[in-house]
Order: structure tokens, then C-alpha cells, then sequence
């Protein structure tokens, strides 16, 4: 049957029609809706862990064990997972195990952009990179083929434009695979020295022979076209770009199975070109090896196209000289900035409005929706790294800051689903080692920024069946903070009492705003948690409003002012009753609609 | 021959849902298709676009500037922002509302009373007020369907059958009320 899907979808179809039985993620754009798809199968077990080394975890448990796994990340999810990853790939499997990579070239949703290829060279695992989406499912499923016959873990490295484009696949039935048996064998498992030494000599003979299957792969292919002596060598959607590009006047070496790589094919198809143009995003990963293969043609590589960004049609024309296609040009400024905010209702959005106005502090951020309030109007983040940094990144800065006389004190921010992605070891840190940071957990019972996935603090797994929920508070005493308060960060009142008292502490403290994620979908417990969740809406009394424009200063998208009148009103379609913009007004105008 | 279609709007406007029937109509009339969406951070309120190529072989499922067939745009000011995207003998259609933006709320920026004129200085754009068309059809929501209605219309398709195809993606409450709008976009182009 034909279907259009993204990448993702197709990931996980080809998991599903190659018979996996076990998978674990942590959300991350654009990985997200690999998992999210998987727990779709009520025949496969699909997880949400809480961070991407647990989840890497559980899937070798899942492989050793004897049922195909596969794990899931974002780019930046591999650092936080390379650790079991690099001596997984030492071991080998008993049933086949995928690690899929979603990198991000373009960064439209992420810190930084690192090409995650380095990874299975550095590693020394099997890697595919798909082009689109029916080779999503095709290399997933001769994956773990190949990972059970070659006795290896496979890297499946996908990109933005793989992960979130759609084209047509054919999809067939699931091959059920019986679970393998498991027995102890300490001399592949145990990665003890002795064992280990022994390990990485197979290691070397196992990517031997890889070399051997990459030569002769069928992800691996040359397409010459009469007469051309132009060449192009390109991996992932680049082939896609560079076929728009050069079509049928350039020859292709198109590359899926990325390391190890083919140099026998490699060196015949540079052999039949003048010049070889390689296409691919990022690091000159295929380059490198290109050159160390010793072709004689004339190789453009990254001295002609960007070692960042996207490689499309357009960059490539521009890098390698060609005409561009005509545009039409208008007067630029006229365009409005419209850059993503926080949404009208927002639990975050009262917190970040008294946070941003104190003086003598520092805020360190995280990653999540709350990173936009390092904009404006809020500009209340000093500093966002990564998943978990917030509240280490402070008691480091907490602790210089007590070196000198400034007093100044450091206030860390993160999201619930962050703080039990790697802010829990964090906050053990600021603990044992003693700073006074204030430590606010934005608990809005989800995982927001990445599309409302489930995680250990919201009572519900990845397939939607209730859960222990960890009780954040008692999680938090128990690594012996001993002030801990919970706010409604949608009264400011209760806010600012928080950050007074705590900030004059001299020891660590958490605040935990708890106000639910207003696209959540509500459960029975968050309904019988809040009072009004979101049923209200607050209006503009025009006979009150003075048009100062005070209300516009918590930057929300509800709120309008009217030039001609003077006045401010409220969107109906958009207000949800949070009463925050009511609490700044110094006349009184906002109230409750009737 | 492949031909790029750009959706281009505000998060919350319905592009993805619009994009997904005009695709699945496509693939169904046989053709190679290709979309590509940015997810993520951009939907807290920023600009979307979803491009949609399709042909008898798709390759790239980016549309570079400068080559888009048609463009439509279910905001004034990103019909604006997306005009260097359109094909000289392209087609803009472009919804007439307007929202502002958080730098336009918090008084950085004003949002310019003469969008509309500065397209029209490059290119003779179709405005359409899907809005107000869809309201007046029972919900302002299908906005986003009177718009797919007008791509189908300049792009040739109505042969596909749509009313199946909503069918088959609409919950049954809605079909019949985005079978007036598509109709009533593919009007409003006529």
C-alpha cells in the first residue's frame, strides 16, 4: 500500500515492519514523532525515558536480551547517550539494535549543529543516512538484518529535511521475529579490561568486513549519465539537492551505507570523472576520506560550500558559481519580525515577567519554551548550554560570585521534563558542594516545547496508560534542599514573596511553579488539581483603560492596542483567563468577562 | 515537469492541515509528491510554511527561491515575507488578515498599513478574504480550506476528487462545511 509519510513515520515503520519489539526515546525536534509513532503499536513496547543515556540503555538491555531495539535523539541527545554508546559498539548484539540521530542542520530548533556522522566513525558503528522516506524503511529494516549478521549496533543518522519531509512509501506486513534466547556470556557482555582488549581486536576485523559489505551495498550506488564527466558524491538529502541542481548532466555517487565507506568505489567513480563536486551538510566527513583515497580528478568540496547550514538547491548554485533562478525584489523594510513567543496563557509567562525586572542577579537558562524569554520583553536568561546545565552552570557561577563582593546572586531556571533529564544530578551537585543559588523548576506537567510528550513528573507513559508520577517536591527534599516552595506562577504576589525570601537564603533553594501547559490536553488529575483551568476570559473595561499600554509589557499575543482609540483590547479567540496582564494594569481595567 | 506549491502563515492558521489534503489529493491523482514542514520552536507563534512539489519525479523537497509556482499566503505580511520565493510568471494569493506580531504588540515594531500596495508593486496578487468567507460560511476556522480551494483552482486540479479526500481526513462534523469553503475558494480565483 502506498502512503505518504515524513521521515519519521517511515523510521518507525521500518522498526515496526522489521519486527522490533522494544524502543526508547527522550524527546527531541526532529526525532520526536519516531517514538511517538512506535507507541502507536500496541504489539511493541515504546518508552519515554528521561534522558537519552537511560533510553540508549534500555535498548542495549532490550538487544542483549534477544528483541530488536532501537533508540531515538535529536543531535545533541547522542552526547548524552555516547557513553554506553561507544563500548555497545565493543560488544555487538544478540538481537539487532538501531541508534537513530536526527541532526540539525539550519539549527531551527536547536543549540548548536554538530554532525553527528563523527559519531559512528568515532564509535566505529555501522552508519545509514536515508535519503527520504522509503529509504527510511528500506535501511531500517536491511539494517537490522545487517546489525544480527555483522554482530553490530547501526547508526541511522537523519537530518531535519529527512526526518520532517513527506514522500510516497510502499509499506507491507510487520515480520514478526521471534524473541532470541539469552545466556551469560561475560566474554562479549562484561566489558571488563581483559575482556574488553579482546573486544576491540574483533572490533577491527568486524569493520573490516563492513567495508567489504559497504563496496557492494545497494545504498551505495553509481548512476553515470553519457558523456559526463562532472561528478557529484553526496549522502542523505543532499543527493536530492544535488539532482535538482545538476540533473541528468552530472554523473552521482550516491552514498547510504556512510561508514565505514567504499573506497574501491569511490576510486572507480572518481577515475571516470574531471571534476567530483561533494555534497554534504556540515563537516567535510565524505571529503576527507575522498582525498585520503588519492583520486586524480579535481575535487569541490568544502572550499566551495558551507561547512554549515542546509545544502540546498539554492546554496549550491551560489557556492559553486552557477546562475541563480531570478527573484523578484521588494523593499525589506516593510517586513515585521515575527519571531516564536510564548503563547497567550502561558504558566511561564508571570514568572518570567517579575524575574526579568530584579536587579543583581543572574539567571541561567535551559532548554525548552522558557528560552524565549531571553528576548524581549522579559530578557530574563543569562545563559542557556544544554539539557540540565541551568542549575550547575549557576552553582559554578554562584560560587565565583562569592568570591568577590557583588552579593550578586544566581537564579536557575528549567522545565520539569529537564529537570528530570539531567537537572536532578545537577541540583545533587549544588547540594553537596554548598551554593545558595535559587533553583525554579517550571513544572507544567508536560514536556512542552517538543509537541506534549509524557515524562516521570505527569502520571502517564508513551503508549497512555497511568503511571507512578514522581512527586517532584519530595524528590527535591529528598536530595536535601531544605527550602522548598510551591507557587501558582500566574499570581505575581505569590511570586515575588518567593524570590524575596529565597533570595536572601544562604543556602539552596527550589521553587517549583506549578501551572499546567495551556495546549496540554488536561487529565482528570490536572482538572481536579487547578481550579478553572483555562475556563475564564479577561476583558478591557474602555471606559477604565488610560492606554498606557503597561498590560503590553508581559508580551502576550492575546493583547492588542488600538492606535486610533487609544485602548487596549483583548482577543477573544486567544484569551484563556490567566489574569496576569489584570495584575500589571495600575488602573484596574482588565476583569473576568462575565 | 515538477511543480512547488508554498503555503506560507502563522502558526495556529491550519497550513499543516491544508497541506496534508492537498498532498494525499496528489499522491491519489498519481503523482511523485514531496512536502516539507519546519516543526518545533516556530510554532509558538512564528512564521510557518509548508512546501509541497510534486510532478512525475520530485528531487528536492525544498522550494528554492525564485521558483515556486504559486504562492499562498494566509497572512498579508508573509505573503510579503515570502515574495522572493515566487516565480517571475508565478501566482501570489494572499488572505487579507493581518496579525501582529509580539515585537508589534510590545511596540517595537508597527506593522505597516501598505502591505498590500508593496506587493502589488512587484506582482498582481490575488487577495482573498478566506476569513471572512469562512466565517460566513459558519466558521472562521476554514479559512485555511477556502485557501486550499483557490490553489487547486489556479493550479489546475479540480479534476482530483476533494470532496472524497476531505472525507477521508475531516472529522465528520466538519466535511460538509469545508466542502463549501473549498468550493468557495476555488470561486474567489475563478
Amino acid at each position: 500500500m502506498k502512503k505518504l509519510m515524513t521521515g519519521d513515520e517511515a523510521v518507525a515503520r521500518g522498526a515496526y515492519e522489521a519486527g522490533v519489539r522494544f524502543a526508547s526515546a527522550y524527546p527531541g525536534t526532529p526525532s520526536t514523532e519516531i517514538l511517538e509513532n512506535m507507541a502507536l503499536h500496541k504489539d511493541v513496547t515504546a518508552e519515554w525515558a528521561p534522558n537519552e543515556k537511560t533510553a540508549m540503555e534500555s535498548a542495549i538491555g532490550a538487544a542483549i536480551a534477544g528483541a530488536r531495539s532501537m533508540v531515538s535523539m535529536k543531535h545533541v541527545g547522542m552526547n548524552v547517550a555516547a557513553d554506553p554508546m561507544f563500548t555497545w559498539a565493543y560488544m555487538g548484539v544478540n538481537a539487532g539494535n538501531m541508534i537513530v540521530t536526527a541532526d540539525e542542520p539550519g539549527m531551527y530548533s536547536s543549540q548548536n549543529e554538530q554532525d553527528n556522522r563523527n559519531y559512528a566513525k568515532a564509535a566505529k558503528l555501522a552508519m545509514f543516512e536515508p535519503a527520504d522516506s522509503q529509504e527510511c524503511i528500506d535501511m531500517v529494516k536491511a539494517g537490522f538484518d545487517l546489525s544480527e549478521e555483522y554482530d553490530t549496533p547501526f547508526i541511522l543518522r537523519m537530518t531535519t529535511r529527512v526526518c520532517h519531509s513527506k514522500s510516497i512509501v510502499e509499506i507491507s506486513e510487520r515480520d514478526e521475529k521471534p524473541l532470541k534466547d539469552w545466556e551469560p556470556n561475560p566474554g562479549k557482555y562484561v566489558c571488563l579490561p581483559a575482556i574488553s582488549r579482546v573486544l576491540r581486536v574483533k572490533l577491527e576485523e568486524r569493520l573490516a568486513k563492513l567495508a567489504e559489505y559497504s563496496e557492494t551495498s545497494p545504498f551505495n550506488r553509481a548512476e553515470y549519465h553519457d558523456g559526463s564527466k562532472t561528478g557529484v558524491i553526496a549522502s542523505g538529502v543532499c543527493y536530492y539537492y544535488g539532482r535538482e541542481v545538476f540533473g541528468d548532466d552530472a554523473s552521482y555517487l550516491k552514498l547510504g551505507f556512510t561508514y565505514p565507506l567504499p573506497e574501491n568505489l569511490i576510486k572507480e567513480f572518481c577515475s571516470k570523472m574531471d571534476e567530483v563536486y561533494i555534497l554534504e551538510e556540515n563537516d567535510p566527513y565524505i571529503e576527507e576520506f575522498v582525498k585520503q583515497c588519492g583520486v586524480s580528478c579535481t575535487i569541490h568540496g568544502k572550499d566551495m560550500f558551507p561547512p554549515y547550514g542546509e545544502m540546498t538547491p539554492d546554496v549550491i548554485r551560489a557556492s559553486a558559481g552557477m546562475e541563480s533562478l531570478p527573484t523578484i525584489e521588494f523593499d525589506r523594510s516593510k517586513l515585521i519580525n515575527r519571531a516564536p513567543a510564548l503563547c497567550a496563557g502561558c504558566p511561564h509567562r508571570g514568572l518570567f515577567y517579575r524575574l526579568g525586572k530584579r536587579k543583581d542577579i543572574m539567571i541561567s537558562g535551559d532548554i525548552g519554551c522558557y528560552t524565549l524569554a531571553a528576548g524581549k520583553p522579559y530578557n530574563a536568561m543569562n545563559s542557556t548550554v544544554c539539557m540540565g546545565a541551568s542549575i550547575s552552570i549557576g552553582h559554578g557561577a554562584q560560587k565565583v560570585f562569592n568570591m568577590g563582593d557583588s552579593g550578586r546572586k544566581v537564579v536557575t531556571v528549567l522545565g520539569d521534563s529537564t529537570f528530570f533529564h539531567t537537572g536532578v544530578n545537577s541540583l545533587m551537585n549544588t547540594v553537596y558542594n554548598g551554593s545558595n543559588t535559587v533553583n525554579i523548576i517550571l513544572d507544567n506537567r508536560i514536556t512542552g516545547m517538543t509537541g506534549h510528550q509524557d515524562n516521570p513528573g505527569t502520571g502517564f507513559n508513551a503508549q497512555g496508560d497511568p503511571t507512578t508520577m514522581i512527586d517532584m517536591e519530595t524528590l527535591v527534599r529528598a536530595l536535601g534542599i531544605k527550602h522548598v516552595k510551591v507557587v501558582n506562577p500566574n499570581n505575581l504576589d505569590e511570586v515575588d514573596a518567593a524570590l524575596d525570601e529565597f533570595l536572601a537564603l544562604d543556602e539552596p533553594s527550589v521553587i517549583i511553579t506549578r501551572w499546567p501547559c495551556v495546549l496540554k490536553k488536561f487529565s482528570q488529575a490536572d482538572l481536579d488539581e487547578f481550579d478553572d483551568l483555562f475556563a475564564t476570559k479577561d476583558r478591557v473595561d474602555p471606559d477604565k483603560c488610560i492606554g498606557c499600554r503597561k498590560c503590553l509589557t508581559v508580551g502576550c499575543p492575546a493583547m492588542n492596542y488600538k492606535a486610533d482609540e487609544k485602548k487596549v483590547v483583548i482577543l477573544k479567540t486567544q484569551c484563556v483567563g490567566c489574569d496576569v496582564c489584570a495584575q500589571v494594569c495600575p488602573v484596574g481595567a482588565i476583569e473576568k468577562e462575565a | 515537469m515538477t511543480k512547488s506549491i508554498l503555503l506560507v502563515g502563522v502558526g495556529g492558521q491550519g497550513t499543516i492541515l491544508a497541506s496534508k489534503i492537498l498532498t494525499t489529493g496528489l499522491m491519489e491523482a498519481g503523482y511523485d509528491v514531496k512536502m516539507s514542514e519546519i516543526h518545533g520552536m516556530s510554532q509558538r507563534g512564528g512564521s510557518v510554511s509548508s512546501q509541497v512539489r510534486y510532478g512525475d519525479q520530485v528531487d528536492s523537497p525544498v522550494i528554492e527561491k525564485g521558483a515556486a509556482d504559486i504562492i499562498v499566503a494566509f497572512e498579508q505580511m508573509e505573503a510579503l515575507r515570502s515574495l522572493d520565493y515566487l516565480k517571475e510568471s508565478g501566482t501570489l494569493v494572499v488572505n487579507t488578515e493581518k496579525i501582529d506580531s509580539m515585537s508589534v504588540i510590545v511596540g517595537d515594531q508597527k506593522y505597516p498599513d501598505d502591505v498590500l500596495e508593496e506587493i502589488g508593486r512587484h506582482v498582481e496578487e490575488k487577495a482573498v478574504d478566506a476569513t471572512k468567507i469562512a466565517a460566513e460560511l459558519g466558521n472562521p476556522k476554514a479559512a485555511n480550506v477556502v485557501l486550499l480551494g483557490t490553489i487547486i483552482k489556479a493550479m489546475g486540479l479540480d479534476q482530483i476528487d476533494w470532496d472524497q479526500i476531505l472525507e477521508d481526513n475531516i472529522k465528520p462534523k466538519f466535511v460538509e462545511l469545508n466542502k463549501k469553503a473549498l468550493r468557495a475558494g476555488m470561486e474567489a480565483v475563478a
